[in-house]
């Protein structure tokens, strides 16, 4: 049984009709859907056991500090993080890297170098162009070659003494290359770089061992994977994250407060200031139970054939290009394409009309459409539960699109 | 029913337009012009105009952009051309559906107007 035909019958949205067809759901990276589980933890969480966390002094205090604090440790063994302590929750993969660059831009000086990449999300730029402000920090990029690859002999040129961060993705969301962090963090650490990765497209299909990439920060978002939005979650490694301030301050993150100074709280509540999105953990926690039990390497094997076959399909439409890595390099569940003479948002639109969601459009990357020479693309993403067939409606409706308007 | 409902989003006029725009190209010696994008899909109109005795002499638009805001440059620029400064100036975005005819959808109602804005960005004084 494939893992579509296994997963299809828990997410009850895929019931839908969406102009009068089957909803075919092709964009999951932008944001998964849920299955069951994850629903009904989060209303059973709210119908028997919420609270506040952390202070209440009662049962139900005690009950949602426990199912908070327990997703901490879910989360700890799927990334393979040595400690819970190096798993901060965060609102999502743009608040954990808005809170990673506040805090370390506070530690940079004129002349020190931020190194991105060309294929990063707006999310993984602005927050760097902030840190950079006013402190004369020089913001480099690393360039994309034409196969939808990094450039390393740039990034070697690219990469020395006065680098201070390397922050760049671990799949790209527009073209699905998954980027060699491991050997790139390795070479950042020894010009005594931090790196930090957005790993928004990876951690909802990849199995991941943070030990083993080597990065400093590894932040990523659960409505991305199965899970509820407005948790997300900050990897730091722990002599990392104990080397930065926190920056934002409130209740929960710290120990003794006096009207002008305070004490920090330990990690990982440091960096938690206020009441923490209790039902989304808890949500999140399901969520994770349901990808482990599929298996990481089955999702990720699911997907890898799942783009494989739409790069194969959509390259044989006539006026259709299909963006990224090569058909034989692996890439992430994302296939970016656009149709000659169509503007992606019309592809979209044109696309919906037959049920069919993809995403269009510059995908919070401008500067590597700018790269590609493109307004915008559109994209299909997928997950667990989408099907071989899904991909066969998609080129279908697109084959016919080109008359359409 | 009406009729924009009935056309559904892609009506025959933005079809027509995107196809075949009748105000699409540059404008040598143009007195007036601006420019936007749509942050939402980087979508880019420029308008150019040339402005002669208090009227809007004549209109061309180039950019990059969906066959919506195509279509809605496209009637904007005719809309606008041949009228007194004042009176296109105050062109709005309900002027050029009427002539689109088209169920925009709310996700979509920036595509019409952003050309809108850009004209009055154009004609500010």
């Amino acid at each position: 049984m494939t893992l579509d035909e296994k997963t299809r019958g828990d997410f009850p949205i895929l019931d839908r009709i969406v102009n009068g067809h089957r909803l075919v759901y092709l964009d999951s990276a932008a944001s998964s859907q849920r299955p069951r589980t994850v629903i009904e933890a989060m209303s059973q969480y709210y119908a028997t056991s919420h609270a506040n966390v952390h202070r209440s002094i009662h049962t139900l205090g005690e009950e949602a500090t426990a199912l908070y604090e327990a997703a901490r440790d879910r989360v700890q063994r799927f990334i393979g993080a040595t400690s819970r302590e190096e798993v901060v929750f965060t609102r999502g993969t743009t608040d954990g890297l808005n809170l990673v660059a506040d805090a370390l831009g506070r530690t940079l000086r004129p002349g020190d170098e931020i190194l991105l990449t060309d294929m990063e999300h707006h999310s993984n730029i602005i927050p760097w162009q902030m840190a950079a402000r006013d402190r004369g920090v020089v913001i480099r990029s690393v360039p994309v070659t034409a196969a939808g690859q990094l450039d390393l002999a740039a990034f070697e040129r690219l990469l020395g003494p006065r680098t201070r961060v390397l922050a760049l993705a671990h799949v790209s969301n527009v073209l699905g290359t998954i980027n060699p962090v491991a050997a790139l963090s390795a070479q950042a650490r020894r010009v005594g770089a931090v790196t930090v990765v957005d790993g928004a497209q990876a951690a909802p299909h990849l199995p991941l061992d943070i030990a083993a990439l080597g990065c400093d920060f590894y932040v990523f978002s659960s409505h991305k994977m199965l899970g509820p939005t407005g948790i997300g979650i900050l990897w730091g490694r722990r002599a990392a994250l104990e080397a930065l301030e926190p920056t934002r301050g409130g209740g929960e993150m710290i120990k003794e407060v006096w009207i002008d100074r305070a004490r920090w709280n330990d990690l990982p509540w440091r960096f938690e200031p206020g009441t923490p999105p209790i039902a989304e953990a808890v949500g999140l926690h399901a969520a994770i139970e349901y990808l482990e039990k599929l298996g990481m390497e089955h999702v990720a094997e699911h997907e890898r054939a799942l783009a494989r076959q739409t790069v194969e399909v959509l390259r044989a439409i006539p006026g259709v290009t299909v963006y990224g890595p090569p058909a034989d390099v692996d890439r992430g569940a994302v296939v970016s394409f656009s149709v000659e003479g169509l503007h992606p948002h019309d592809v979209a639109a044109l696309l919906d009309q037959e049920g069919v969601a993809v995403r269009a459009g510059h995908h919070c990357a401008q500067p590597l459409m700018r790269c590609l020479g493109l307004t915008g693309t559109a994209r299909a993403s997928f997950s667990v539960y989408t099907s071989p067939e899904d991909v066969s409606i998609l080129a279908h409706a697109l084959a016919a699109l080109r008359t359409q308007l | 029913v009406t009729a924009a409902a009935r056309a559904g989003l892609y009506s025959d006029t933005i079809r027509e337009r995107w196809r075949q725009p009748r105000y699409r190209g540059e404008l040598p010696g143009a007195t007036a012009q601006a420019e936007d994008v749509n942050p939402l899909c980087g979508d880019r109109v420029r308008l150019m105009l040339s402005l002669r005795d208090g009227a809007v002499d004549a209109v061309r638009f180039t950019g990059d952009s969906c066959a919506i805001c195509t279509a809605s440059a496209d009637v904007t620029a005719e809309l606008a051309e041949g009228r007194p400064v004042a009176e296109a100036a105050r062109l709005t975005t309900e002027d050029v559906l009427a002539v689109l005819q088209a169920d925009i959808r709310p996700t979509r109602m920036r595509c019409v107007t952003l050309p809108v804005s850009v004209l009055q960005k154009a004609l500010a004084p």
